[in-house]
């Protein structure tokens, strides 16, 4: 797929402009799975924002963020890297054309257990 | 009819660019009234301007349009251009066909057409003007200062030195401001108590100078040459002028537990209390939130040691009015609250303390005298931790940080990690930074040698959070330089907060009707060449009220803000603008609505008898202008119900004119 257009579609899809980013770290230095990843929180940020997304889709670093959102809550300029994480998994869903999941099959999946959030991405991926 | 001269003005390519500035002159030849019209390249230069008095002299003008930029940058170079070629200043119309036209549409058409139509107006308003001659007040030759910090001092001093006498409203007990509370100044790093009380001596002993400290600004009247202040001193409980400043009541006193705020709240002092040892004036002041005798009658202790007697519980607030003719603001600023950071744990660890709070901890009059210990447990801190742009910067969290840089955190950190590694060279110093700021004479290298000689470690990175255990600091912080997260056990965290305008500011700008922005710091003039004086005629600004400043460059602003006083308070007479309101006495039907309406208090009704069409007399009450006080807003006119006010040069029908030429 087109480099450019990833990158349109991840900045579409989390509605962050990375611009505004001053560089301060502040989003790595509060993550709390920053060990884990490869590419850390500031660095998501300034490579969606270079166009350097080849090396995000294939990083594990995705599935490290545990979407706590304390990079959000504490930036300083309001970037929410946590969502532009989000989104770049989001565009990797996509890529890979599977996880077709119907509507009708999600009544059957629901439980109190299940977090919120993946039944957000589920239908996300669905109405791909 | 008028004889009017079109002038129009390229401004290089900045109007040229997108208006066709022949076509303007060529279509505005046609219009009513129009003898003249020309365009020229620069016609605020002296070639320019000769233009202009040329052609008023070889085609008889009465009236000119200078199509040009707005009237806030030129009108007064081409008023006085027409006044040296014979023409009454009042006879000169600007149309702005730079920011209302030029700067803002990209197509050489559209621009063009929106330049004709501008020039219209402006010929159509000309052709209504008549000549003005501005009325005359005289001086009151008196400044006051308000805020007695460095800017404050600096601005009386000066002004006091030319002669002028000048009051300073403090609201604190003591003058000196932020300034009395720091240790040492960047980047020479002499002591600031060294270097700033000798000035506030010289405030004491200058016969021109009056000090109202413990009192603040309640009421502004008046305006420019003419300000009329009520200043409320409040009551201290001590008679000013007898206390000796002995100290014997604040020995005394036996409500000692009272947060002292000089300390910032890091020791206590009694209810009866000088904020410090070298206060100017030196005079004790009650508490009244403190106070026994005061509260519940029990007590008069202070009374009873006092030798000279000075004491006064009945002591009431006291309103003072004074005329001045130039005031100064000089309200400084703040660090802001750390409450809402809770990533940094302000309110979890008292070993997290603010900047200010260093300054008062290493202070040799401070609550540990000088020495550099832990708040909590008194212990000597072995690692420290500075955070930079705490709250700066911040455009994400409007309600708990500052869009802005505080400009002054980046020296005064260096400073404090310098002190700190030279005076304990065991301890380790961390300073966690986005950017190291440092445009000032030797602030680059005083910052370097932070590094270099004394060993400082700057890291490039924000501090994530930072979390108490035990008796540590736990700190998570970046390390952007080597893509590593840090964790470092820190005994003391020092955050550089953010820096805010004084709350008094905003209630200040508006009994002054002087303007701020939206982060309530007051507005400059012009932010380049009218830095010291606020749009307010006669309101001068001086120090961090008007942006975050460090001391050196808050001392050059307050001698500048003297200097505009000074230049002010010498003239004998201010001459005023005669684009003022005035009352159609036949057409008022004296409802009031103008005076209700009026800002400033220029509309008084006065009973005036009157002829009527069969002979008899008839008394009728009817509006009135104080030319000396009405500052030519126009509200009364919009007000007016009858058509009776209309404002001199900006009349009803030449803004109907106006209309009517863009509508045509």
């Amino acid at each position: 797929m087109n480099k450019d257009f990833i990158q349109e579609e991840i900045l579409r899809a989390s509605g962050v402009n990375p611009k505004k980013c001053m560089k301060c770290g502040k989003c790595s230095a509060t993550c709390p799975a920053y060990d884990e990843m490869e590419y850390h929180p500031h660095q998501f940020v300034s490579m969606v924002e270079n166009g350097d997304i080849e090396p995000l889709l294939s990083s594990e670093s995705l599935y490290k963020c545990l979407s706590c959102f304390a990079c959000i809550d504490r930036c300083p300029r309001g970037v929410e890297p946590a969502k532009l994480v989000e989104a770049v998994r989001l565009a990797v869903v996509r890529q890979q054309d599977k996880n077709h999941l119907t509507a009708n099959d999600i009544p059957a999946l629901l439980d109190d257990e299940t977090p919120q959030q993946l039944l957000v991405s589920a239908f996300r991926k669905y109405t791909k | 009819m008028q004889r009017v001269g079109v002038f129009v003005c390229w401004c290089g390519s900045n109007i040229a660019g997108t208006v066709d500035v022949h076509a303007v002159a060529e279509a505005l030849k046609s219009e009513p009234g129009v003898v003249f019209s020309t365009d020229y390249q620069y016609m605020c230069s002296q070639a320019g301007q000769d233009i202009i008095k040329q052609a008023i002299a070889e085609h008889n003008l009465t009236g000119i349009v200078v199509c040009s930029c707005s009237p806030r940058m030129h009108e007064a170079t081409f008023r006085k251009t027409a006044q040296a070629a014979g023409l009454n200043p009042y006879m000169v119309e600007i149309a702005n066909i730079r920011e209302q036209c030029s700067w803002v549409h990209k197509d050489m058409l559209t621009g063009t057409e929106k330049a004709i139509i501008l020039g219209k107006a402006a010929v159509a308003k000309v052709n209504l003007n008549t000549p003005l001659t501005p009325g005359e007040s005289p001086v009151t030759k008196r400044a006051l200062v308000i805020g007695g910090g460095i800017a404050g001092i600096q601005t009386a001093l000066d002004i006091a030195d030319a002669g002028f006498p000048v009051d300073i409203v403090e609201k604190q007990p003591t003058i000196g401001g932020k300034m009395a509370q720091l240790d040492k100044t960047f980047p020479t790093l002499d002591c600031a108590a060294c270097i700033l009380t000798p000035k506030m001596v010289d405030v004491a002993q200058n016969e021109k100078i009056r000090i109202f400290s413990y009192s603040e600004v309640e009421e502004v009247g008046g305006f420019v040459g003419n300000f009329d202040v009520k200043i409320k001193k409040k009551a201290r409980f001590v008679k000013e002028d007898i206390c000796t400043g002995c100290g014997a009541c604040v020995e005394k006193c036996p409500m000692k537990k009272n947060p002292n705020e000089f300390n910032l709240g890091m020791d206590n002092r009694p209810a009866i209390y000088i904020p410090f040892a070298q206060a100017v004036p030196k005079v004790a002041t009650i508490d009244p939130n403190a106070c026994n005798m005061l509260k519940n009658g029990k007590c008069g202790l202070c009374a009873r040691v006092c030798a000279a007697g000075a004491i006064d519980y009945t002591q009431k607030d006291e309103i003072i009015e004074e005329k001045y003719g130039a005031i100064v603001v000089a309200t400084g600023f703040n660090p802001i609250s750390m409450e809402k950071f809770d990533e940094f744990a302000y309110n979890q660890s008292k070993d997290v303390i603010t900047s200010l709070e260093f300054e008062r901890l290493t202070n040799a009059a401070g609550p540990s005298a000088g020495k550099l210990i832990r708040p909590s447990d008194g212990k000597h801190p072995h690692t420290i931790v500075f955070v930079q742009c705490v709250g700066s910067r911040c455009d994400a969290c409007a309600e708990k940080g500052k869009e802005y840089c505080s400009k002054i955190c980046c020296m005064y950190t260096a400073k404090h990690a310098m002190l700190t590694r030279d005076k304990y060279p065991d301890t380790d110093v961390y300073v966690f930074y986005i950017d190291v700021r440092t445009p000032g004479k030797n602030f680059d290298e005083f910052y370097r040698r932070a590094v270099e000689e004394f060993g400082v470690k700057y890291v490039k990175g924000m501090v994530g959070k930072v979390t108490p255990e035990g008796d540590k600091l736990k700190v998570q912080a970046s390390d952007l330089l080597s893509n590593k997260q840090l964790h470092i056990d820190a005994d003391l965290v020092v955050l550089a907060a953010a820096i805010e305008p004084d709350k008094s500011a905003r209630p200040l700008a508006t009994m002054l009707t002087a303007s701020m922005d939206t982060n309530d710091f007051f507005t400059e003039a012009h932010p380049k060449l009218r830095p010291v004086e606020s749009p307010t005629a006669g309101v001068f600004l001086s120090g961090a009220c008007q942006g975050p400043k460090d001391i050196p460059e808050t001392v050059s602003q307050a001698g500048a803000a003297a200097s505009k006083v000074i230049g002010l308070l010498a003239k004998d007479k201010l001459t005023g603008n005669p684009c003022i309101a005035s009352s159609n006495e036949l057409m008022c039907n004296g409802c009031s609505s103008c005076e209700r309406v009026c800002p400033y208090g220029a509309i008084t009704y006065v009973d005036k008898e009157f002829r009527m069409p069969d002979r008899t007399t008839k008394i009728r009450r009817v509006a009135s202008v104080n030319p000396a006080v009405c500052q030519g807003c126009g509200a009364c006119t919009v007000a007016c119900p009858s058509g009776a006010m209309d404002l001199k040069g900006f009349a009803n029908s030449q803004i109907i004119a106006e209309v009517d030429a863009i509508c045509k």
